[in-house]
């Protein structure tokens, strides 16, 4: 079972139709001692950094996700959440994965970065399985987090930042798959293929 | 490269598809749920839910009808039509929109735009302006295009902007449902004054005006009904020309495995 956090700032709808297509089975939960029992957790997330860090710590869900040995798939804020700090709010976050989130700077383009994006594979990842430069995705942010030793796919906007991140068992990509049609629906199957161990062939797939 | 998207409106009464030309005259056009799935299979980057019902059952048909939406399609949608508090947007959202469109709620109640936003952040509010010509400025017109405001467009726009909307939906009364280009003048000249996306709308009847709406008025995505309800453009020929005129445009690669 897949647990999907159940927070202010989630966007619970999409996600769990996204699972729901996939055939795969789920559960929404703000509860730690219920997320314990899935297999696998997305953490998705839009809105306000600052905001939805107080939301967490007061379900005590941030201990919990620091904490877990369980695959996670951090979505949009989700995923920026998983660094260590965000300019958004000025606030320290879940500290995860080294790192503190930026701002777009608006002179140079329209912010928030919205709409169809690429993304560039910097390192090999059962996430990104089937997926390359020519693939589109669905990005609505204002803040990004910059590329750094776990990226595993940059996209280009004003300039290169993180799309796709892995650290140990925390994953996180900046765009929204279950938004992303169908290249989205494969991402989020590699991540499903993840938590079951699906085609593990003796190596680890996180 | 972020490219720019094409966004077939859907008009929505009691359930069902309608364009009208210059906001009377409805034409039935069809099942909303499998227009969508149709314009999501032919490479829609985004839709847009306009719902014009004026019935009290209004809210429950169109939270049942973006739910069943939310099921079918896996792209970004939006949904407008009357919405006119946090708790109207909270159920909408809820139900699986990505964005809520508000028009005359905001300017009669400038800050439910930051009350929105700051409960559901920017990326979700659009705000849904309604602009004609009077005179040598353009004005904002609100229920539907029938009532004038005494507000100034571009003002207007820069404000929404300013209380936490993250996107425009701007659309030329002048040139709505008339099939001759979008008012690139009016798009080239907010774009000048706002840093978030812009959507062009009300005018599409060619490829080309599409093309223009990009290249002169420097829209960030450009919305369209009829021309794509009945057929007279198929979005993909229409991402073929865009690309052929050096516009980004998103193309489905077909997943390998």
């Amino acid at each position: 079972m897949i647990g999907i956090i159940k927070y202010q700032a989630g966007n619970l709808a999409s996600v769990s139709n996204a699972l729901e297509r996939l055939g795969a089975d789920y559960f929404i939960s703000d509860d730690p001692a219920e997320l314990e029992k899935a297999d696998g957790v997305i953490f998705p997330g839009v809105g306000h950094a600052a905001a939805a860090m107080d939301d967490l710590r007061s379900r005590d869900l941030d201990v919990w996700l620091k904490n877990t040995k369980k695959p996670v798939l951090g979505i949009c804020l989700g995923m920026q959440l998983l660094y260590e700090s965000s300019e958004e709010g000025d606030c320290s976050t879940l500290g995860v994965i080294p790192g503190r989130l930026k701002k777009f700077d608006s002179s140079m383009a329209k912010v928030p970065h919205m709409g169809w994006n690429q993304l560039k594979p910097t390192k090999d990842h059962h996430l990104l399985k089937g997926i390359n430069n020519k693939h589109f995705l669905y990005y609505v942010h204002g803040y990004y987090a910059p590329s750094n030793d776990h990226t595993l796919a940059t996209c280009k906007y004003i300039k290169d930042f993180a799309a796709v991140v892995a650290k140990d068992n925390y994953m996180g990509v900046q765009f929204h798959p279950e938004k992303s049609g169908q290249v989205g629906s494969h991402l989020i199957q590699n991540f499903l293929d993840v938590v079951y161990k699906k085609e593990l062939n003796g190596q680890n797939l996180i | 490269m972020l490219t720019k998207r094409i966004i077939p409106c859907l008009d929505i009464k009691d359930g069902r598809t309608v364009k009208g030309v210059n906001f009377v005259g409805l034409r039935d056009a069809g099942d909303p749920v499998e227009l969508a799935r149709r314009y999501a299979n032919e490479g829609a980057d985004e839709l847009v839910f306009l719902d014009i019902t004026a019935t009290k059952e209004k809210r429950r048909t169109l939270v049942n009808l973006v739910k069943e939406i939310a099921r079918e399609i896996n792209i970004p949608f939006t949904v407008g039509g009357g919405i006119k508090s946090v708790d109207e947007i909270e159920e909408i959202l809820k139900a699986g929109a990505d964005k809520v469109s508000l028009n005359s709620a905001i300017v009669r109640d400038p800050d439910l735009i930051i009350r929105a936003s700051d409960a559901f952040g920017s990326q979700a509010i659009v705000a849904a302006v309604d602009a004609k010509r009077v005179g040598d400025h353009w004005e904002v017109f609100v229920k539907g295009g029938s009532e004038p405001t005494g507000l100034d467009a571009l003002e207007w726009i820069r404000r929404t902007e300013e209380l936490g909307a993250g996107e425009i939906l701007l659309t030329s009364m002048d040139r709505d449902g008339t099939k001759s280009g979008f008012d690139n003048e009016l798009l080239a000249e907010v774009n000048k004054l706002v840093t978030i996306p812009v959507i062009a709308s009300g005018g599409a009847g060619t490829v080309e005006h599409c093309i223009d709406a990009v290249l002169a008025g420097k829209a960030d995505a450009v919305l369209a009904a009829s021309i794509f309800h009945f057929r007279e453009i198929e979005i993909a020929d229409l991402k073929n020309k865009m690309a052929r005129a050096n516009i980004p445009v998103r193309t489905i690669f077909e997943m390998t495995d």
